[in-house]
């Protein structure tokens, strides 16, 4: 029986290249998930998120790069180094038989004795909400039951470094919420290292610790999970995790901890200190953007920055309302939610006052 | 009535117990088994790596397998004739009109039937069930014989066709086992010469116990085939 106590191996990528029909879909200079780690990849689809997982978890050849493993180098015929690894995909792929047949799988690859493999699959089905489910058809379970199995015949295998794609976008969001917050209490109970691939952002910042984010198969932002959706490098970056591209701006004072940048007018306050008149590129999360009638008075708040902006784009995106805010020529991105937007009577032209503390401004030198 | 007759006489054969009729059907179950077996483990690989693997002239594999199905068993039957006969290159083993020379040709006319059908049943397997079982820790091998069982229906289908084929082939048998009593001759040899003999009600006899062979056969690989199907993909 393999050991409990194992930790995470540190997973590491350099110079990976892989084609399809003289179409390159993965070019990765570099990418590094230290033991332990949960990094999560995004990207739209046919980003190359998949393919890249496959060649990290040695299930496919790069045309270029090596992959290591705790610093050593490994390739897809390093059965060995497989073997530390197991993944579970966006469909559960279950084989035919029952759920307990499933979850054995990899065990019985690994020759354990049915004894032994048998009380591992009752307690990996445990462990996902399942237990007591051995005997059932793995067919004819739903989604999220399906997903489950999935993720417990990987866990099973007390894997060192746990390879997840995009495994639940397939299910609805009731079952979606609660599964990523299964997952990320399985990951963190196991102190596994996780690669997660995912095109959804909430899921990314509900498990990861850290991500990169992939388009056309080349990583074009790659930070902490707050780095990167506070403050996205570039347009296309912004655009995809639902924000705008960061504002540009100058230090013009820093005192207390606390540094203000005019961005061009408006004079935005964030936590931290920088030499004054140092140059900065300046984001603020749309859930953290709070808007209020363009007459209103503010209630009482500690929210340092207070504007007076123009709503330039309204959109519905699920269940709430993606607007865009122009304040002193910069464009701020906030997320209001219907019965706000009805009862403030919100549209592209409205004038609205716009809220955000201090601590909630991500800033980066350039 | 020329059918009601034959079944009498079919019945009556089976219990008069002649060694003959028993030795014919000794003789039918053991080619068809032996060559059918031996479809299954040449056809078997060469389905899997047509169905679930891509390599060079891949296409041009599949093309000619399916041209092999074709082939009528009386050419299969020329061909091995020739090649063992005395002049032939296989000519010094000295196997032309024994039962193994039978099981040959008849394994030339299942394996790319066997080997087509699997083809296809595997190539319906998701190549991401396959990846799965890779990331699990399978070998190639046992990724291999996943895919078989996920395809176990088209699998069985696969097998049931092959066996159908040699068994009711007359063609090939004929010419490479020679038809000699005793030795290599089977039911569908043994119908020809019956029925040459103007002995019809014998003949269709003979076709009945070999219908009979087969609907069993397929019988049993028709309930394994649906044995575990409460596990199947509904």
């Amino acid at each position: 029986m393999m050991n409990d106590t194992q930790a995470g191996m540190a997973l590491r990528c350099t110079g990976i290249r892989k084609s399809y029909d003289k179409r390159t879909v993965v070019d990765v200079a570099e990418l590094d998930i230290p033991a332990g780690e949960t990094l999560a990849v995004l990207g739209p689809s046919g980003s190359g998120k998949s393919t890249l997982l496959s060649i990290l978890g040695l299930l496919e050849p790069p045309d270029a790069g090596e992959v290591y493993l705790d610093g050593n180098r490994v390739t897809h015929r390093d059965k060995t180094a497989r073997m530390h690894m197991a993944a579970a995909f966006q469909s559960p792929y279950l084989f035919k038989g029952t759920v307990a047949d499933n979850v054995a799988y990899g065990l019985k690859l690994r020759r354990m004795l049915s004894v032994d493999r048998r009380s591992a699959v009752a307690d990996s089905l445990e462990r996902v909400g399942l237990g007591g489910w051995e005997n059932r058809s793995a067919l004819t379970l739903s989604g999220g039951e399906a997903q489950r199995v999935a993720l417990a015949r990987a866990l099973v295998l007390r894997p060192r470094v746990l390879l997840l794609d995009e495994p639940l976008s397939s299910l609805d969001p009731l079952i979606k919420g609660q599964l990523a917050q299964d997952f990320a209490r399985i990951i963190r109970e196991h102190s596994m290292t996780t690669l997660y691939v995912t095109h959804d952002q909430n899921e990314a910042m509900a498990i990861a610790d850290r991500m990169v984010i992939l388009r056309d198969g080349v990583p074009v932002a790659s930070g902490t999970v707050d780095e990167v959706t506070g403050l996205p490098p570039d347009a296309w970056t912004a655009n995809f995790l639902g924000a705008e591209s960061p504002m540009q701006g100058s230090v013009v004072s820093s005192a207390d901890g606390l540094i203000g940048i005019d961005t061009g007018g408006c004079v935005v306050y964030a936590g931290g200190s920088e030499e004054i008149g140092s140059r900065l590129i300046v984001g603020v999360r749309p859930e953290d953007v709070l808007l209020f009638e363009g007459d209103a008075d503010i209630p009482i708040t500690t929210a340092r920055n207070r504007f007076l902006g123009t709503v330039v784009d309204v959109e519905l995106w699920g269940v709430m309302y993606h607007m865009v805010i122009d304040i002193c020529g910069s464009r701020l991105a906030s997320r209001v939610s219907r019965a706000s937007v009805r009862d403030m009577g919100l549209e592209t032209g409205s004038k609205v006052r716009v809220v955000f503390k201090a601590s909630a401004v991500r800033y980066k030198r350039i | 009535m020329v059918f009601i007759e034959a079944v009498v006489t079919a019945v009556a054969l089976l219990l008069q117990g002649s060694a003959e009729l028993w030795n014919v059907i000794a003789t039918t179950f053991e080619v068809a088994i032996t060559s059918t077996v031996a479809g299954v483990v040449l056809g078997a690989p060469m389905g899997f790596l047509m169905g679930a693997t891509r390599f060079r002239g891949r296409r041009l594999a599949v093309a000619l397998i399916n041209t092999a199905m074709a082939i009528p068993p009386v050419v299969i039957g020329l061909v091995v004739m020739m090649t063992l006969s005395r002049q032939g290159p296989l000519g010094f083993m000295g196997l032309l009109y024994s039962k193994d020379a039978m099981s040959i040709a008849q394994t030339l006319i299942s394996t790319p039937i066997i080997a087509g059908l699997i083809a296809a049943a595997v190539a319906s397997v998701p190549y991401k069930l396959r990846l799965q079982a890779r990331s699990l820790g399978a070998s190639r091998l046992q990724e291999a014989l996943l895919a078989l069982r996920e395809a176990r229906l088209g699998v069985i289908a696969a097998v049931a066709a092959g066996f159908g084929a040699v068994v009711r082939g007359v063609g090939a048998v004929m010419m490479v086992g020679g038809n000699i009593e005793g030795q290599t001759r089977v039911l569908t040899t043994a119908i020809v010469q019956e029925s040459r003999k103007g002995e019809f009600g014998l003949a269709l006899a003979l076709g009945l116990i070999l219908m009979t062979i087969t609907f069993a056969m397929n019988g049993f690989l028709t309930w394994y085939q649906h044995s575990n199907e409460r596990f199947d993909r509904s």
